[in-house]
């Protein structure tokens, strides 16, 4: 049940992604006021299931680019897991969101780039994403709704070998139930 | 398509993706002292789909110790010997053997190992075996030599484990230590790390991101049979067995960061092992069983340490430089061979136990995962060469340098299995 539920909402997810609104350019719309001879068209209705961890309130705005919810990666220096002034609005607003938002549960994935023991980097991945959701339940955020865990170098998002793509792979990403 | 040529195709793309996952061994270096040994070719092997003595001279030509010396024919496991000819050859050793078909489509091999310097005869084995195990029977001759002349028992009947990443693909793969013989035991989308054999060398634990965490899982080889057993909040990572094969330590971020914790190798009685305020990683329990070597940041930096196999107080084991990692301990006890971080650049290090005396292994920029043969004699590790991931070895001494490589793909998180039972 859980996994139709993380589908449906992956599905969800991904159909509220797509940023490039579609236009049929060249199909005429006609608009016609009730009583008209015209046949409605209709599509069998699809009653659709709400998943529990998706009532609450402002879900629209993780997926809105013009809101900061829709943004989810906090990036660290070298060697470091401490997060730095610029991201804490962006934690603030989780944390807010979160508070507001009981039963929505969050995965906290933490990375690092490609040098050193590999094995050692999950536990330097851990302690990113141990210290983004410190700062969440500092603000509120219940211990139950956060899991952090490590990917350390296994999965960079560039896959270059230079500083900067370590430093986009020095990272802690947030991400709600259905996005991972 | 008729469906025999089909399958015809099928074959042909299997041999290919064969070919191109097949781990190729390069040997650049060799030990100082090789000993000249002559191994004729046995008589009858010719009957054999797949000779045994080319794999037996491979064998003992990648070890770095022994020199071939040219035969001319082959020659019968009880043919006179003319030492004095041999040792004229050059040969301070020969080995001569013969091939015949036994019943059941199977094959016996009998040989005899002579030493022309002393004019004496080393003894021989006989082996009787189906022809797809005749490479099998080559590795189990070379390990027979090896013993006899060196005096340390052979590795060449060893296997390894290693992963391959190609493309988006993992793969944890088995092979023969020569690189033969590769099996996939695990293919997944998500990264596969950590291997390691139990001590019997029949179960690999290992850690998965199948479920988008790393969770360590314990994979019985011969029944494919697979146990989670460390799947807690946060993440699960660096198994190690104990020697007995009863215990496994791991580690576990369940209660804050990175932590050691030993358990009974199907997962339960989970115990804390050490308490520190930062990461706590990579336990490896010394051959003895007395102490765990990890790898902690307890200090400010990462450095190794040990402590006792059932806690106690963690004592420091390096010293120089700031970023020291990934300790291993030789099968023998006296040697620590791990990861050092020099000018930024990632070195194989070997520290004697006894003297504390240090050495730089490798010239290489990104060593990873080092990993001890058997008989302590090799140590295998991760490297890069040309922007890929290879696997390497190196003898304990640096001397002998070898490369192994897959045509596509990285190849890493190398562990070498333990002597055959």
């Amino acid at each position: 049940m859980r996994k139709l539920i993380c589908a449906v909402l992956t599905g969800l997810l991904i159909a509220g992604c797509s940023s490039t609104p579609k236009t049929d350019a060249g199909a005429a719309v006609e608009e016609r006021g009730p009583g008209s001879d015209a046949k409605p068209v209709e599509t069998p209705s699809v009653a659709p299931v709400t998943p529990g961890e998706l009532e609450g309130t402002g879900i629209a705005a993780l997926k809105d680019p013009k809101s900061i919810l829709s943004k989810r990666s906090v990036f660290f220096d070298f060697d470091s897991f401490v997060i730095k002034d610029e991201f804490k609005p962006l934690i603030e607003a989780h944390a807010k969101f979160l508070v507001s938002n009981p039963k929505m549960k969050m995965l906290i994935q933490g990375n690092t780039d490609e040098r050193g023991s590999r094995e050692y980097n999950l536990a330097l991945g851990q302690k990113r994403a141990e210290a983004v959701k410190r700062n969440l339940t500092l603000l509120g955020a219940k211990d139950e709704q956060i899991e952090s865990v490590s990917l350390g170098e296994e999965k960079p998002k560039n896959a270059g070998h230079d500083e900067a793509a370590w430093a986009e792979n020095r990272r802690g990403d947030m991400l709600y139930a259905g996005e991972y | 398509m008729p469906l025999s040529r089909y399958l015809f195709v099928i074959a042909l793309l299997c041999a290919a993706f064969a070919a191109r996952a097949q781990l190729t061994i390069e040997i650049t270096g060799a030990g100082a002292n090789r000993i000249p040994i002559a191994i004729a070719a046995f008589d009858g092997e010719g009957s054999l789909p797949q000779g045994v003595t080319p794999v037996v001279r491979a064998d003992l030509e990648r070890s770095g110790l022994f020199k071939l010396v040219d035969t001319g024919g082959a020659l019968g496991e009880s043919a006179a010997v003319n030492f004095a000819d041999w040792k004229g050859k050059g040969a301070d050793a020969l080995v001569v053997g013969s091939v015949a078909a036994v019943t059941g489509g199977r094959y016996e091999v009998r040989f005899r190992l002579y030493d022309t310097v002393k004019s004496a005869a080393l003894g021989g084995v006989a082996f009787v075996f189906a022809p797809s195990q005749s490479r099998a029977t080559g590795h189990r001759i070379a390990d027979f030599v090896y013993e006899k002349l060196l005096g340390e028992k052979g590795v060449f009947s060893t296997r390894i484990a290693y992963v391959v990443k190609s493309g988006g693909r993992f793969e944890l793969q088995i092979a023969d230590a020569d690189g033969m013989n590769a099996q996939t035991a695990l293919a997944s989308r998500e990264p596969i790390i950590s291997p390691s054999w139990s001590p019997d060398g029949t179960k690999l634990a290992y850690v998965s991101f199948e479920a988008k965490k790393p969770i360590v899982y314990v994979h019985s080889l011969a029944s494919g049979q697979r146990q989670v057993v460390a799947n807690f909040k946060g993440s699960n990572s660096a198994p190690a067995w104990s020697p007995d094969g009863r215990r496994l330590a791991v580690v576990l971020t369940k209660d804050g960061a990175s932590q050691m914790y030993t358990a009974n190798a199907d997962g339960s009685g989970v115990t804390r092992l050490a308490q520190s305020s930062g990461i706590d990683t990579e336990p490896f329990f010394s051959p003895d069983g007395r102490y765990i070597y990890f790898t902690s940041d307890r200090g400010g930096s990462p450095q190794i340490y040990r402590i006792g196999a059932s806690g106690g107080s963690a004592e420091r084991m390096t010293f120089e430089g700031s970023y020291n990692v990934t300790p291993r301990i030789s099968p023998d006890g006296k040697t620590l061979a791990y990861v050092a971080r020099n000018n930024g650049r990632f070195q194989l290090t070997t520290m004697d136990l006894a003297t504390k005396q240090t050495q730089i292994l490798t010239d290489s920029n990104k060593d990873e995962s080092p990993s001890f043969a058997p008989n302590s004699r090799m140590i295998l590790y991760a490297s890069e060469s040309g922007g890929r991931g290879v696997l390497a070895a190196v003898s304990s001494d640096g001397r002998l340098k070898q490369k192994l490589s897959v045509q596509a793909g990285d190849v890493r998180e190398p562990a070498w299995g333990p002597f055959l039972k």
